[in-house]
């Protein structure tokens, strides 16, 4: 796979005198100039509001929006466009379901399933359902390697479930679930799966109607795209029986005085004005990914996982969480021992190496992992086995660093 | 290397200060416990606080999880306020975070916190060295005592 890192306007800085190595995918990824220039060029050429001019600016605007919406569809495999609607981002997409789908289908007593390894995102919208409606939240255990405990999986998922809630990737352990087997056990009890998509979307062929996903949720910003547009795919059977999220403008068919009544799909659930230089920036984001193609972002960060994890491992003190190289996705938590990820990651700054340090919003986990807080390197496709290098080699220096200064004052 | 900006944070003392932390552990019989948290990184400080009836600090302890600067601050900041009336306390606080904002303040007072002033250097960590003095002001603050 051939990406030039030039496409990147600005991996092109220098950080503390050093080329920058951005390793804080998992958090969002850099941005194509191609990406900035679609954006720039809508406001600059065809900006308008959509579905409402009778003039041809505005009639560009929405042609633009809907082909974006298009290009998702295709992106995700989804069945049809009506079952691809518009969000912020991953966080709006799983907060509407819990409050439109889950009011209106847990009740006193059900059962919500979600996982230990969950982002917060797909952890407190359930919490906060399930206090509204008494419903009860259960907890899939984890393995000793970080994966999913497919027989505890099992056992939580009962005839009381009516959602389990999962990530399709973690964002911490660099785990990919079986999503088709959890969709499996859940539909066994006639529950809905919904998947947090926001680590795989960017990273992986995705294809929604092969896992049997029910809802979907993903952020443009950590595929290339820009902050501030994600998206929520649902099963249209489940979009069409569930009352909107919002209500005002474009959502709406008729208003009357003391009542409304709604658009079809996919528009009756997009309220307001939307994010159309969001929406079209997604669509060359996911236009430059299918140009690479997702099997080969995903055996690119096979190859420069391969190719870390054995090294990071072999450091003197360092524990990395997950599991083995052959299953581990581009995501890796790390510790090093006697050094705080914070002072780790200051240290890292001052050469140059982004990461993340801290619970990576995954408190749940970071408890279950007895963990108050860790390291994460993650990487995407513009990341080169030089920044791998870099990576170890500034890890090596710190620790240098920090045992050398603790020495001299013995 | 890169690295040698490093020592504007990571003084000695500050070192020594997070190796083997001061007053490190729980008060007994604490007139007033503070827990506070930094939810952007998930570290946690527990104080502790025995107050006497003539408004001073009679005991102080910390524990939790945090990382170098943090752990060295509340080291610091426990050496500082020992034995202090509450009064001098609170004026310490705001010394400590007036020399964090980059404004005067009385440093001298500060003894070794005032090492920590390199802290405004690195913005993203300035959080860390508030903490502890974030808790003892909020437990103080709860107590009512003046």
């Amino acid at each position: 796979m051939h990406i030039n890192k030039n496409d990147f306007p600005i991996l092109q800085q220098q950080m503390h005198q050093h080329d920058m190595v951005y390793l804080d995918n998992a958090a969002t990824s850099q941005k194509p100039q191609v990406v900035i220039d679609a954006i720039t060029k809508y406001y600059q050429l065809s900006n308008a509001n959509v579905h409402r001019g009778i003039y041809e600016l505005s009639q560009h605007a929405t042609e633009a929006y809907e082909q974006a919406r298009d290009k998702v569809t295709a992106f995700l495999h989804a069945q049809q466009r009506e079952e691809v609607l518009f969000t912020r981002g991953t966080t709006e997409s799983l907060n509407w379901i819990a409050c439109t789908y889950g009011i209106a289908n847990v009740h006193d007593g059900d059962e919500i399933v979600l996982s230990y390894m969950e982002h917060h995102a797909n952890i407190v919208p359930w919490q906060q359902l399930a206090k509204k409606v008494n419903a009860k939240l259960k907890y899939i255990a984890l393995n000793e390697d970080g994966t999913l405990n497919m027989a505890d999986a099992q056992k939580q998922i009962t005839s009381r479930t009516k959602i389990v809630a999962v990530a399709h990737a973690s964002n911490v352990l660099g785990v990919v679930n079986p999503i088709k087997k959890l969709a499996d056990l859940a539909h066994q009890q006639g529950a809905v799966i919904v998947v947090d998509g926001a680590q795989s979307t960017p990273h992986m062929p995705v294809d929604v109607q092969q896992i049997q996903a029910d809802f979907f949720a993903f952020s443009g910003h950590k595929m290339l795209g820009p902050m501030g547009i994600g998206v929520l795919y649902g099963k249209r059977q489940l979009l069409e029986a569930m009352p909107p999220a919002q209500f005002g403008g474009e959502m709406i068919e008729r208003v009357g005085l003391l009542d409304a009544t709604f658009q079809p799909l996919p528009w009756k659930f997009e309220a307001g004005t939307p994010n159309v230089a969001g929406a079209i920036g997604l669509g060359v984001a996911i236009d430059y990914l299918n140009q690479i193609g997702m099997d080969n972002v995903q055996q690119h960060e096979k190859d420069l996982v391969n190719y870390i994890l054995p090294k990071l491992s072999e450091i003197d003190g360092v524990r990395v969480y997950g599991p083995q190289a052959a299953n581990h996705s581009g995501v890796i938590a790390f510790n090093v021992d006697q050094l705080h990820p914070h002072d780790l990651a200051t240290a890292l700054d001052q050469q140059g190496v982004a990461i993340r340090a801290g619970h990576h919003c995954a408190q749940p986990l970071m408890h279950y992992l007895n963990a108050s807080a860790t390291a994460r390197a993650s990487f995407y496709i513009y990341n080169t086995m030089a920044d791998a290098d870099k990576l170890v080699d500034s890890i090596m220096a710190t620790k240098e660093y920090f045992n050398h200064g603790i020495r001299s004052f013995g | 290397m890169g690295l040698d900006h490093l020592d504007d944070l990571y003084r000695q003392v500050i070192m020594t200060h997070a190796a083997h932390p001061h007053h490190y552990g729980e008060c007994e019989d604490p007139s007033v416990r503070m827990t506070r948290y930094n939810p952007s990184c998930g570290d946690v400080i527990y104080l502790s606080l025995v107050l006497s009836t003539d408004h001073k600090i009679k005991a102080i302890a910390f524990k939790g999880e945090g990382c170098a600067i943090s752990k060295a601050s509340a080291s610091m900041m426990t050496d500082l306020v020992m034995n202090q009336p509450i009064v001098k306390a609170r004026q310490l606080i705001q010394s400590f975070s007036k020399m964090l904002m980059g404004e005067k303040s009385e440093v001298g007072d500060l003894k070794d916190a005032q090492l920590l002033a390199g802290v405004q250097q690195f913005p993203a960590r300035i959080k860390c060295a508030k903490l502890p003095w974030q808790a003892l002001e909020d437990a103080l603050a709860e107590q009512g005592g003046s």
